[in-house]
């Protein structure tokens, strides 16, 4: 593959954050995760299930613009825990980063019990212990295992 | 012990549950000598859904340490009505209380009403969560009936929506206890109380008969099986009765079988095992008042 391949597929960005190393087919997820649909107007490159040495496949992403918050980073750790995260200015990497995963996740996603208080309008946040394959709900224990970035908090 | 809040059974370990117990037991021993223990303290009662044994249960508890309750009444008359959050309704009424006691029917909510207040805050069932003073009592009552070493226990009845259910299973994995969990099918365990069981390492023993397993039990611990739960009321007659009980059931039972219930119960125990050896339900909510008089004096204690 030579770089003018590597261009046409995933073009440079000036300033933003490029999300590499995300376990091959999560890259929609990880856009869910940031909130990015498309209508906010900045450039997102996507490439899906790339060859790597380390994954195998891998997917990255690029977001012009943005750069991730704790939440937004502690949510994709759990989704893509082997992706790294770079951020761009001026074209140049500035920072290099693997994501950790963290012991708890704060506001960021919603119970799916609906009988749970933190669903109600109380003032608490959402509030998930991360568990061996899943996270649990603090206040009524409901474990998710399965598709964590549907359950994203709604902005 | 020392817990500013009980919330859950699962924060209770062997040395706490052994020194509430025993601290129940000296006050089963002589009343007497703690009825004025706490004259003057004042136990805030909130209660957001109709209980009547667990309310009593703890205004006799705290009448019998020398105090008194305040009472948020029922719900249709309190400012929950005009759309009040919970957080705001406890922070309000710590400040007439030296201690609360919270019923309420989301799963959670005595978690989170603990996080904003400072006076010890009692869970006393928190939606198809957990009930830990329910659950204090019932270990009392097994220590006293069977004792804590090779029990073999049956839980049977409604074991998806039970709250005492998952209070009390999650307690014996303190002990020595081997649990049969039985059930109709679409009624066990759920996901997050399998989980936490095997993290302690228990195993679960899933009937879905209590023939299979009632010849080695030691306790039954019978559970109402909700009219609600099933979609028409045939299905709910066919299936809550495979899991009533009466004498005759329980020819093939030990002779000293224990059999417990949380009440209120309907027909999961006919009347006739009342007057039986095996009928010890009612000494079980009886013993909710030293049991919680222990809980309220260790609390109150430890937060003066």
């Amino acid at each position: 593959m030579t770089d003018d391949d590597q261009q046409l597929r995933v073009s440079k960005i000036r300033n933003g954050t490029v999300i590499d190393h995300i376990t091959g087919g999560q890259a929609l997820n990880v856009l869910a995760i940031l909130g990015i649909d498309g209508t906010s107007g900045d450039s997102v490159s996507v490439a899906m299930n790339m060859p790597s040495d380390r994954l195998g496949k891998k997917d990255i992403v690029k977001v012009e613009g943005k750069e991730l918050s704790q939440n937004e980073v502690d949510v994709l750790s759990l989704i893509a825990p082997a992706a790294s995260i770079n951020i761009v200015r001026d074209f140049e990497v500035v920072e290099k980063a693997r994501v950790e995963r963290p012991s708890m996740v704060e506001g960021v996603l919603e119970c799916p019990n609906h009988n749970c208080i933190s669903t109600e309008d109380e003032p608490v946040k959402s509030r998930f212990a991360v568990v061996d394959d899943g996270v649990r709900c603090e206040y009524c224990e409901t474990i998710i295992r399965d598709n964590l970035p549907a359950h994203i908090l709604a902005e | 012990m020392r817990h500013d809040h009980i919330i859950s059974a699962k924060q209770l370990s062997r040395a706490d549950i052994e020194a509430v117990l025993d601290h129940a037991a000296d006050i089963a021993a002589d009343p007497e000598a703690y009825a004025e223990r706490h004259a003057g303290t004042l136990l805030g009662l909130l209660f957001f859904e109709p209980s009547t044994r667990t309310k009593m249960s703890f205004t006799t508890a705290m009448k019998r340490l020398g105090g008194d309750i305040v009472d948020m009444g029922s719900v249709e008359s309190s400012s929950v009505k005009k759309g009040e959050s919970l957080a705001d309704t406890v922070r309000v009424v710590e400040g007439y209380a030296d201690a609360l006691v919270l019923r309420h029917p989301m799963e959670g909510s005595s978690k989170m009403a603990s996080e904003f207040v400072d006076v010890p805050l009692v869970n006393a069932g928190d939606g198809a969560g957990q009930h830990p003073t329910q659950t204090l009592l019932d270990l009392y009552t097994i220590r006293e009936n069977a004792g804590f070493d090779d029990l073999s226990i049956g839980i049977m009845g409604d074991l998806k929506y039970g709250r005492t259910v998952h209070s009390l299973a999650h307690a014996l994995t303190n002990v020595d206890a081997h649990q049969h969990f039985i059930s109709p099918e679409s009624l066990q365990l759920p996901r997050s109380v399998r989980y936490d069981l095997h993290q302690e390492g228990a195993e679960v023993r899933e009937h879905t008969e209590l023939d299979e397993v009632l010849p080695e039990l030691d306790v039954l611990y019978v559970t109402r099986i909700q009219r609600e739960r099933f979609p028409d009321e045939s299905e709910y007659r066919e299936v809550a009765g495979q899991y009533q009980i009466d004498s005759e059931t329980l020819a093939a039972a030990k002779d000293d079988l224990t059999v417990m219930h949380p009440l209120p119960r309907v027909d999961e125990i006919a009347h006739d095992i009342d007057d039986t050896e095996y009928a010890t339900y009612f000494e079980q909510a009886h013993n909710g008042v030293p049991v919680r008089m222990a809980l309220l004096d260790m609390l109150l204690e430890a937060n003066e």
